[in-house]
């Protein structure tokens, strides 16, 4: 152990190079972050200033009071809770009963959902989109919500947590006559919380940062999500770039915060539902 | 005895049922039944809405016949070519970089990561500011290799691809590094320290220690990628639009194009379904490649 953390020329070298590689990685944030707090003609001088001079909230305050973003914040928060519950709450009994129970049509089931992986859910975006037209739900809070209700992955994913669960709790609490129903409430969730908070916090990341279905669904900006309402606007704003970039920022600083809280659940969440661990 | 355990057995049977019921039903309707209705709309000339004839192997015979399909597959391909191994590499590359850390690697973690956890539309309005073709502050760096002129990248048919695939790397790279620092933590320590007795310089000892232990999630880590990659719209609708003259159109983003601007059910069914054979050889592929991983 001594050996490694000694310090070394090339561990210098290597350390410096890192720390440029990270700073290098992370300047398109910075740049958009100054960006946003400089006046607009400020972000259009050659050179351009590295740090905003003077520096002013202007941009943000036309962004939120001049824009849907404030709507758009609203239907992404309530689209991406409806769905993070249901998504889980769905897997959740499916997956119990998949991993304790027995019963006709079961590897039917099972082999339904691991076959869908292979399905990419873009290529279904014609018949989806029939279908919610079929259901008047284009331009809809369900029809954003519902084909997202769909992740197989996460009934694998609780199935591998449960199958670890010993037996005898699930027996010894079927004799004391608990039904199925309270078993998986009050013995198995709660063996899972930490699973269960990990993929609420990622399925939750994903529906905020969704592009493609809530894209192709609504169409009226009163209905967009946060990275649909934002393309469109963009090109309305010009070359305003101050506007834009504190926009993107007001879009990407949720995620960005729940990374920095939850660190180590996003990390686990990501590493459960690419197949690692678990 | 037996009476009983069949009433013990209906009983698990209604329980499971009501379990598996709500989240069935809704991958039947909204997952299995589109599914085959792609398949079926891609044998008729139906509209986006409203119904259509069977029209057979029309869609198909057309398919076969449109440029601009072969070109969204090249594209496709040439997109999947800049971004898989590059990804990969990078990944590995940062995950050996941030792991040898101790007081500032949380920093540098985020500093790579933070980028995954945008939505696509933050990272390419910031790319498109970053290389706006007169204020853009990446221009600095590109007229150094353009004789001093600037390069208007995603109206440039040479540029275009590469650059919105470097923005993808830029964006996704973080996942893969995730996974690859996880690898790297699962290999014990011990190796490592038997190879530096023996003398074994870091280079052989990632070339005969990190490597071969490491492929399980290299393995991993590139068909992820591959399939991820082959769906590709997002980053090239939002930067090129798939211009300039087709020169970056996407199969997925050919079949946004025929569905809803151009009312083609049917036709873009039929470009969904061979995205879809795609996809599923890629999946195969990737199954055989990480059972032969796990079986080393």
């Amino acid at each position: 152990m001594t050996s490694t953390s000694r310090i070394t020329v090339p561990g210098l070298v290597g350390t410096a190079f890192t720390v440029f590689m990270a700073a290098l990685w992370f300047f398109p944030l910075y740049w958009a972050a100054i960006t946003s707090l400089k006046f607009e003609q400020d972000t259009l001088t050659k050179p351009p200033g590295w740090f905003p001079n003077p520096a002013t909230l202007k941009a943000y305050g036309r962004v939120l009071w001049e824009s849907n973003l404030l709507r758009w914040y609203f239907n992404t928060v309530f689209t991406g809770l409806v769905i993070t519950f249901f998504v889980l709450l769905l897997c959740l009994l499916c997956a119990y009963a998949i991993s304790q129970l027995s019963f006709p049509g079961k590897t039917l089931l099972y082999w339904a959902l691991l076959a869908g992986f292979m399905v990419p859910g873009q290529a279904l975006t014609v018949p989806q989109f029939i279908l919610l037209n079929d259901l008047d739900s284009v331009n809809t809070y369900q029809g954003i919500i519902l084909p997202q209700l769909i992740a197989p992955i996460v009934i694998i994913i609780y199935k591998q947590f449960f199958d670890g669960i010993p037996r005898d709790l699930r027996d010894s609490a079927i004799i004391d006559g608990a039904g199925e129903f309270r078993i998986l409430f009050n013995i198995f969730l709660p063996l899972n919380w930490g699973i269960t908070w990990a993929l609420a916090i990622v399925t939750f990341i994903g529906a905020w940062n969704a592009f493609f279905w809530p894209f192709i669904i609504t169409f009226s900006e009163q209905m967009m999500t946060i990275p649909v309402g934002i393309t469109q606007v963009s090109d309305a704003f010009g070359v305003f770039y101050a506007r834009t970039m504190a926009m993107a920022l007001l879009a990407g600083l949720p995620v960005i915060i729940a990374y920095l809280i939850f660190q180590k659940r996003v990390t686990e969440g990501i590493m459960v539902t690419a197949g690692l661990k678990g | 005895m037996k009476p009983k355990s069949r009433r013990r057995n209906l009983r698990m049977w209604r329980d499971a049922f009501l379990l598996v019921t709500p989240f069935t039903l809704l991958y039947l309707i909204f997952f299995i039944f589109p599914t085959f209705r792609m398949v079926q709309l891609s044998f008729t000339n139906a509209p986006l809405v409203g119904s259509g004839e069977f029209n057979g192997l029309a869609n198909y015979q057309r398919l076969i016949n449109d440029w601009v399909f072969w070109k969204s597959l090249k594209n496709t391909g040439y997109f999947v070519l800049l971004t898989v191994v590059p990804n990969t590499a990078f990944g590995l590359m940062f995950a050996l970089m941030v792991v040898r850390l101790k007081r500032i690697q949380s920093m540098v973690l985020a500093a790579f990561f933070l980028p995954f956890m945008l939505p696509v539309s933050v990272v390419t309005l910031t790319w498109q500011w970053l290389l706006d073709t007169q204020f853009g502050i990446s221009q600095y760096v590109l007229r150094l290799f353009n004789e001093g002129k600037s390069i208007a990248v995603f109206n440039d048919p040479n540029w275009a691809m590469p650059v919105v695939a470097f923005v993808t790397i830029w964006w996704k790279v973080g996942f893969n590094m995730l996974l690859f620092i996880a690898g790297l933590q699962a290999i014990s320590k011990e190796y490592y320290e038997a190879a530096s007795l023996d003398g074994a310089n870091n280079l052989q000892i990632f070339r005969h220690i990190t490597w071969p232990l490491l492929w399980p999630i290299t393995a991993l880590v590139l068909t992820l990628q591959l399939i991820a990659q082959l769906k590709i719209f997002d980053q090239v609708y939002l930067l090129t639009g798939g211009g300039p003259f087709n020169s970056t159109i996407v199969v997925l983003q050919l079949m946004y194009r025929e569905a809803f601007q151009n009312n083609r059910g049917g036709y873009a069914s039929a470009i969904a379904l061979v995205l879809f054979i795609v996809i599923m050889v890629a999946s195969i592929i990737q199954y055989r490649v990480l059972r032969t991983g796990a079986a080393r």
